[in-house]
């Protein structure tokens, strides 16, 4: 529009210009005119062209507007979650990882008690589907010795010795969920689950002859709660210290805010490591993991604070805390009732963001020796016994788990990453 | 400028000695004294030593104190450099910790050097690159690094290093040339064991500022005095580095300040793993047989310098951007 105006106008000046000056060629003058009628049709035509198409995508605007807005504030996030592919995938594979944990004992075929005597150090055995042409899922035996002059486990394929694949195989008892009593495992070789007989090791054994993948399996119960349970003591503490930092203000703002930043004033991990070397070596290895949650905790609730005392600032001057203050609420209801919830998916974004933080910590503890010990068995205490280089070299399967964390991590924050876009969907 | 340095600088007095009693407290939280440690440790290793002895031993470390004794008796050496006295190593505090921080500071120092100089071209390249192939590659490459921390990318380290490259990892240089006198090739193993940590260390912190640099610059070239350097047919070259870089680099400095502290914790970490001598090592080591003064100066000292850092953030800011108005 605006470009085509002025040109309309200069149309118009050349020829009242010319007709008040008096001495002009008629001919040219009439010429003149006859160019104005053309620029101010052109002109109406292109405006009306204009104004239908804009009525078209203005209509198109307004019905996706119209839908947009009749969805509730959930579905909106849903959506743009929804369109958001890494953050999705990221998703379904922290579903995958939680739901693998609560099965664990179940989907791994052996416990984490089992030793094969014989089985030291076996590379990750595949698995055969086809058995002369028919299709019948088995795994080699295999043969173990030591090398005289490197003193090297070595091992290698018995193709003589068959062991055929089974599924629901009865092996050695567990209990899942820690209560329902159970001898089924989903996978398993058929003919002997005990030492000394055969076994199938999908990412090879340790240096005690124990099967990595049962290992991994069931230290992810382990590390993936430690998280959980983590995040959520943090989140309680973080959620009440942050909302009443950012609500009330004043010195009760002021004393949090202190604390969090003398908190903050130690440098992490060591503060983390310092802590953890207090916890004597004689506890039950069910109080070492509370204690080693708490300690994890204790740094996490004052970034989730800070966090949710910002999104309170912003939350506290709007209308519907006004109204409700007007209606005579008591803080404590404004708080809970009506800041926390509105705050919920702020809350649910910090929390996903703060999952990879405690679970990469308790690994790193671990793996110092100060964290978890064994019996327990985590994915941090299983890669303490990657710190041997040299048995990194020769036997490279025991660095396995250390795949499963950075997974779990990549998918944690991809997933974070989604949500905390989806969880503003009022931005496109 | 200089008030406000020494205030922020006397500000920090207090809370060193809330944090001295804080890490004092929390060295002295194991049960038992490093001299129980040591009883296990030779009664484990079958020699016998009466308990009469470690009793002495205790009186003469003054161990048999009271805490807030101990605390004290520790405080006051400060003033003369003197932090107390290493039990496990039999020698004073001060001069062990001293060469740790030194080396943590320079590595430390020197993967922030690394960090700025590829985040901050690259940050820009990604904002007038946006959405292109290389943008979302260097996304997805900072993402990752982001997402993986120090220890586990010096884990990768040392396992490729030793399986698939071959070649000596960890440590401050190869076994051969630990008595070998300076010469070039000493030199570039030294090197060739110094960059690797540093990159690592600084991994995350590239990512998280690589992300900081671009939305920076991209908000910037929306500005309107780009429009006019643009209008006035200034080289593009010249209206991105002169006028939008010098305004976009100003958040990049109090990010700066908030990755110094992961540096600081990451870099005791990534010590470990690779058999540095960073603080954590040593650390570690002290924390495990309770010798207690030589954690405790550690931690006070690990947070004295993630303290300083801040401070120096603050500085460098306030010196950058004319803007900002310290009262």
């Amino acid at each position: 529009m605006s470009s085509r105006t002025p040109t309309t106008n200069t149309a118009v000046d050349t020829v009242t210009n010319g007709a008040r000056n008096g001495h002009v060629n008629p001919a040219l003058a009439a010429q003149s005119a006859q160019l104005f009628d053309l620029y101010r049709e052109l002109d109406q035509r292109l405006q009306q062209e204009r104004y239908a198409e804009d009525i078209i995508v203005g209509a198109a605007d307004h019905a996706a507007d119209e839908a947009r807005y009749s969805l509730s504030q959930w579905q909106l996030m849903w959506r743009k979650f929804v369109r958001n592919r890494a953050a999705l995938v990221g998703g379904i594979v922290i579903g995958l990882f939680y739901l693998t944990a609560l099965f664990a004992n179940f989907l791994s075929p052996y416990t984490l008690t089992t030793r094969f005597r014989d089985r030291v150090y076996v590379p990750p055995q595949g698995i055969h589907l086809f058995d002369e042409g028919r299709f019948a899922p088995f795994a080699y035996g295999v043969k173990t010795g030591l090398n005289i002059d490197t003193l090297e486990r070595v091992s290698e394929i018995d193709p003589t010795v068959k062991y055929p694949l089974r599924f629901f195989v009865k092996g050695e008892p567990y209990k899942l969920f820690g209560l329902i009593p159970a001898e089924r495992h989903l996978f398993g070789v058929a003919g002997g689950q005990g030492a000394g007989e055969g076994a199938i090791n999908l990412l090879g054994t340790d240096r005690q002859g124990r099967d990595m993948f049962t290992r991994i399996l069931i230290g992810s119960q382990v590390s993936l709660t430690i998280g959980l349970v983590g995040v959520a003591l943090s989140l309680s503490l973080g959620t009440v210290l942050g909302v009443v930092s950012g609500f009330f203000g004043g010195w009760i703002d002021d004393v949090i805010q202190r604390a969090i930043e003398l908190v903050r004033s130690f440098p992490s991990i060591p503060l983390w490591m310092a802590l953890s070397a207090a916890i004597p070596a004689q506890w039950p290895p069910m109080r070492v993991y509370f204690a080693v949650t708490l300690i994890l905790s204790l740094i996490g609730w004052t970034w989730l604070a800070r966090q949710l005392r910002g999104q309170v600032l912003t939350l506290r001057n709007q209308d519907f805390v006004l109204a409700a203050k007007l209606m005579g609420a008591n803080n404590g209801r404004i708080i809970f009732r009506h800041l926390v919830p509105a705050s919920i998916g702020h809350i649910i974004v910090v929390a996903t963001l703060a999952m990879p933080g405690m679970i990469l910590a308790e690994t790193a503890l671990s793996f110092l020796g100060l964290g978890l010990q064994p019996p327990i068995t985590s994915w941090g205490v299983l890669i303490k016994e990657v710190q041997n280089l040299q048995s990194i070299a020769i036997y490279p399967w025991v660095f396995s788990p250390v795949i499963f964390i950075v997974v779990a991590i990549l998918a944690f924050n991809f997933l974070g990453d989604g949500l905390r876009d989806a969880a503003d969907p009022y931005t496109r | 400028m200089i008030a406000f340095i020494i205030r922020r600088l006397l500000a920090m007095i207090p809370l060193l000695f809330i944090v001295s009693v804080i890490t004092f407290f929390i060295i002295q939280l194991p049960p038992g004294d490093f001299f129980d440690t040591m009883q296990a440790e030779i009664a484990q290793n079958g020699s016998s030593q009466d308990a009469q002895t470690f009793q002495i031993l205790r009186v003469r470390y003054g161990l048999d104190q009271p805490i807030w004794v101990q605390y004290l008796r520790w405080v006051q050496g400060w003033p003369e450099g003197d932090f107390g006295w290493s039990m496990a190593w039999s020698a004073p505090v001060w001069p062990l910790v001293r060469d740790r921080l030194l080396y943590t500071v320079v590595l430390g120092a020197f993967s922030l050097l690394i960090t700025v100089t590829y985040a901050i071209p690259v940050g820009i390249y990604s904002s007038t690159h946006q959405y292109s192939l290389g943008d979302n590659a260097f996304s997805l490459l900072g993402f990752i690094g982001l997402s993986l921390p120090g220890f586990l990318l010096a884990l990768f380290w040392m396992f490729v290093g030793a399986l698939v490259l071959r070649i000596n990892v960890g440590g401050v240089m190869s076994a051969e040339f630990s008595n070998a006198p300076l010469s070039w090739a000493k030199l570039v193993d030294l090197w060739n064991h110094f960059w690797p940590p540093a990159v690592i260390l600084g991994l995350s912190s590239t990512a998280q500022m690589q992300r900081i640099m671009r939305s920076s610059m991209l908000d910037v070239l929306n500005q309107q005095f780009i429009t006019t350097a643009r209008a006035k047919g200034l080289k593009e070259s010249r209206v991105i580095n002169q006028y939008g870089v010098r305004v976009a680099i100003n958040p990049l400095i109090s990010v700066l300040a908030l990755e110094i502290p992961k540096i600081i914790s990451e870099s005791a970490l990534v010590g470990i793993v690779m058999s540095l001598p960073t603080t954590g090592p040593l650390f570690l080591r002290a924390l495990q047989t309770q010798d207690m003064y030589l954690a405790g100066t550690f931690l006070l000292f690990m947070t004295f310098l993630l303290m300083l850092s801040n401070l120096l953030a603050d500085v460098v800011l306030a010196w950058v951007d004319p803007r900002i108005v310290y009262e």
